[in-house]
């Protein structure tokens, strides 16, 4: 091998070298977008709702109702929708078997007769007369109308018979099936049927979290840099604190769920499930972040302004209240964010101190049980239905946008409020 | 009730401060004073404040057992086992809240009477007790201040005080944290014997199903149920497949980003990728369940092969994706830490950039290259999520990638999710793991972070 062969190698060589580099960029973008498509073209579905509207004969025989009353609402409230809403499915096939009213039925969402009642209440005048009323269809319908259903397979392989598709494909042709944005997916609570289910409870479980978290984590995040960088003697001591937190920073969140449920549940005996116990479990282990960021930016505040407070016969402790914190503060404010944005996305210790159970109600208060927008995705990734693939990447959808929100903010806060020091 | 006695706690001291001010302004009209007015506002609402809470604070934590105490002490010499003591104290709670709907007796009756009657003195006594120590405190104060009393120094006393405090909760984490998985994990150990769970082969919880509380243990029922060796086994595998993903690409990314990549490309590249590390776990086990295995079952039968929809191969790699920007920003800062020096060096001597690279730049960064792929497998063995979710949550004992397996973390979950009995070995034995899994962790951490010190030290 001559000289310039062995040249040619070596060039070689190097172009092969930046190629695996650009290749691994490349690669974990690749990884991002595939990732990120993936998640919205599964989810974009959830937000629109299917609905079939259907024609509703308010007849005061089918509610046993007097005809020539106007009904008051308590009669209404009284009256048997669920009756009433069995006849009114037979109108869409008067020759329906036993067999076939039940599939009828099933076309809908279980809540039909709360549906037909409301329908009736906001609309007193339709009483005794045919109007179009939009009923909620069932989970199955709903995928097949959005496609995510096959409709080709064998009928026992499908969740939707052909004799409901039947029907359906009519009502679709006479324009009675319409989509509309889903707003239900944002104002109801968990659910077992996957076309009620919504995010509202767990986004009350994540936002009461959250404050828990922030009001606890914060303050004492603050004050404890405050000490460790401006107060502490140089000793054994705070160099232990130091690398505690440090080591506090890596500890897998697991075992800060482990933590919540040995020493929160079981020995300070704080209510299960409940966001306050999982606003305290997050705080303990947003707290090294949050500290680590104050120390940054109260380490980066010139001490020339310390000096100068100090000449003019300000306390330590003035010259930290008055002028060395209030400077640190966006720094530790944008820390906070991230902080909280990563305590927004944890399950593992959430499970553990049980708020996985199902709640159906919307807390209240960080007192009542609930669940988290992670631990809701969980819950729903777990159950068998296809009509919750959709509902966990909507839901996915949400989170990524509140995570995206805050590291903005986070990213803002910094940018326009930190001072830079030359 | 507590809430009341919180609120009127804070609202004295904020009202305290003005008297504390005013008292202050008014000696000031005719004598010097050694501080600012506000000082003796702040003076005089800790002392308000703070007595009062402490006593309010310690009051409510010991309430409880000592109510219990007294109630139980009726029954201590019967000889009922903890127990049989703690089931009939739950019924007495919930008789006197009118929520107990069991079997009546006169005894739970007569516990319960004596319940609410305990509750009712603790309650006001309570009241009373802190409110007179707030006013005394607080007219202690008041009386003492003229205007040579010493009132800054004492606030800035109290403030660093509280701040000190504040940089204790660090260290009181890790305390609860290694006091509450020890205490399960010495009972876990009393029942089991540590030999049978570092070096036993088969994990079964399931087998250890909820026992009667009242039964004394029979520890002959767990043996072989608790081997830890295919979940610690397993958790490896996984961090080892995920690490094979994770460290070429984060390391080549993080080289190329080091040195070839223009600026443009780094101020928009490196926080694209990082927003790989800011996607919560729970949504990549949903992409591995959802996506991956399948994709690798399908791939594996196009193949004529074998794969389980929840193979170890679909929780790694997507763990691994997770893992890349730790490494690719660790290794790209270290990288970026070489002196020039040494790269215009090799330069001089005819090398190419690759082989500066390769023979004199990732030789001097070798200690922070290893430092943070350290850090990437601590990462790795205490991720949850994605195993839970995507890996199979039976133990299998296996070096299939195909195969499912389980880990430390997601056995932890699969035996406390739902209801867990305190006192029974299987929720011990979720302890017992979570403080293996501490232990790891913190070792792979303090060596990732001593490996980095030493390195930055070395070029700083």
């Amino acid at each position: 091998m001559n000289k310039e062969e062995r040249l040619i190698k070596r060039y070689k060589a190097e172009k092969r070298f930046q190629f695996y580099g650009k290749a691994a960029i490349f690669m974990a973008l690749l990884f991002l977008v595939v990732f990120l498509t993936k998640i919205f073209s599964t989810g974009y579905t959830a937000f629109q709702k299917t609905w079939l509207v259907i024609p509703v004969n308010y007849n005061a025989d089918l509610l046993y109702l007097d005809p020539d009353k106007k009904p008051t609402t308590e009669d209404i409230n009284d009256a048997d929708f669920y009756e009433f809403g069995i006849e009114t499915f037979i109108t869409l096939d008067p020759d329906a078997s036993e067999d076939q009213i039940m599939e009828l039925k099933k076309m809908f969402a279980f809540t039909f007769e709360r549906e037909l009642k409301y329908y009736l209440l906001d609309n007193p005048d339709s009483f005794g007369k045919t109007v179009d009323v939009k009923l909620t269809a069932s989970d199955d319908l709903d995928q097949v109308f959005k496609g995510n259903y096959p409709r080709d397979i064998p009928e026992n392989r499908r969740r939707a018979s052909d004799y409901q598709l039947k029907i359906f494909d009519k009502l679709n042709e006479d324009g009675r099936v319409i989509s509309e944005f889903n707003a239900s997916f944002f104002t109801n609570a968990d659910s077992r049927e996957a076309e009620l289910a919504g995010i509202a409870s767990s986004f009350m479980g994540s936002l009461f979290s959250i404050l828990v978290c922030l009001s606890i984590a914060f303050p004492v995040a603050l004050l404890a840099a405050v000490y460790l960088e401006e107060f502490a003697p140089k000793n054994r001591f705070t160099d232990f604190i130091e690398v505690n937190i440090n080591n506090l920073a890596a500890v897998p969140s697991i075992v800060f769920g482990l933590l919540g449920l040995g020493v929160l549940l079981a020995v300070f005996g704080l209510p299960r499930s409940t966001p306050l116990v999982g606003g305290i479990t997050l705080s303990l282990m947003t707290l090294p972040t949050i500290i680590i960021a104050a120390r940054a930016s109260l380490k980066a505040v010139p001490p020339s302004i310390r000096e100068a407070a100090l000449a003019m016969g300000a306390s330590k402790m003035q010259t930290t209240m008055h002028h060395t914190v209030p400077l640190a503060l966006p720094g530790t404010l944008s820390g906070t964010i991230i902080g909280l944005a990563q305590a927004l996305g944890e399950t593992a210790p959430l499970i553990l101190i049980g708020m996985v159970a199902f709640v159906n109600t919307i807390p209240g208060t960080p007192m009542d049980p609930a669940a988290s927008l992670p631990v809701q995705i969980y819950i729903w990734a777990e159950s068998a239905e296809r009509g919750f693939v959709e509902k966990v990447s909507a839901c996915i959808m949400v989170l990524l946008f509140f995570l995206i929100f805050m590291n903005l903010g986070a990213q803002l806060i910094r940018h326009k409020f930190e001072k830079k020091w030359n | 009730m507590n809430s009341v006695i919180f609120l009127t706690i804070v609202l004295l001291a904020l009202s305290s401060y003005f008297f504390g001010r005013k008292k202050a302004i008014l000696i000031q009209s005719n004598k010097r004073l050694t501080a600012l007015p506000k000082f003796y506002g702040y003076y005089l609402a800790i002392w308000c404040g703070a007595p009062a809470f402490l006593l309010y604070a310690l009051w409510s934590i010991f309430e409880p057992s000592i109510v219990r105490f007294f109630i139980l002490s009726d029954y201590s010499s019967q000889g009922l086992l903890e127990g049989e003591l703690n089931l009939f104290y739950e019924k007495v709670k919930s008789l006197s809240r009118n929520q107990y709907s069991g079997e009546l007796t006169a005894e739970l009756q007569r516990s319960a009477e004596k319940y609410l009657n305990f509750r009712d003195i603790a309650k006001w006594s309570k009241v009373v007790i802190v409110l007179s120590l707030l006013i005394a405190s607080t007219g202690y104060a008041y009386t003492k201040i003229s205007n040579n009393t010493k009132t800054r120094e004492p606030v800035e006393i109290f403030l660093k005080g509280v701040f000190f405090l504040s940089s204790l909760a660090a260290i009181l984490t890790t305390i609860g944290i290694i006091f509450s998985l020890l205490f399960q994990t010495i009972e876990f150990f009393q029942v089991i014997p540590l030999f049978d769970f570092v070096f036993g082969m088969h994990w079964y919880p399931a087998k250890a199903f909820v026992r009667d509380a009242s039964e004394a243990l029979d520890p002959s029922m767990y043996s072989d149920t608790f081997g830890a060796v295919p979940i610690f086994a397993g958790t490896f595998f996984i961090a080892l497949i995920a690490m094979c993903v994770a460290i070429p690409i984060g390391l080549l990314s993080g080289i190329y980003m080091a040195e070839y990549a223009s600026k443009r490309l780094r101020q928009y590249a490196k926080p694209v990728i990082e927003i790989l590390a800011g996607i919560p776990t729970v949504v990549y086990g949903f992409f591995a369940a959802l996506t991956v295995g399948p994709f690798l079952k399908d791939l594996g039968l196009s193949l004529g092969l074998e794969v389980s929809a929840e193979s170890a191969l679909a929780a790694g790699g997507v763990m691994g994706i997770m893992i890349i920007p730790f490494i690719s920003s660790l290794s790209d800062d270290v990288i970026t830490s070489v002196p020039q020096n040494l790269r215009d060096g090799s330069y001089a001597m005819g090398a190419t950039k690759s082989e500066t690279i390769k023979r004199v730049i990732i030789p001097a960064a070798l200690p922070g290259i290893v430092g943070s792929i350290l850090l990437g497998v601590s990462r790795a063995i205490g991720e949850t999520m994605i195993v839970v979710m995507a890996s199979g949550l039976a133990a299998n004992l296996t070096l299939n990638p195909l195969e499912s397996t389980s880990t430390i973390t997601a056995q932890i979950v699969v035996i406390l999710i739902g209801d867990q009995q305190f006192g029974d070995p299987k929720t011990q034995a979720a302890f017992a793991l979570g403080l293996s899994l501490f232990i790891v962790t913190l070792v792979l951490n303090i060596v990732a972070l001593s490996v980095v010190k030493k390195y930055r030290e070395k070029y700083e």
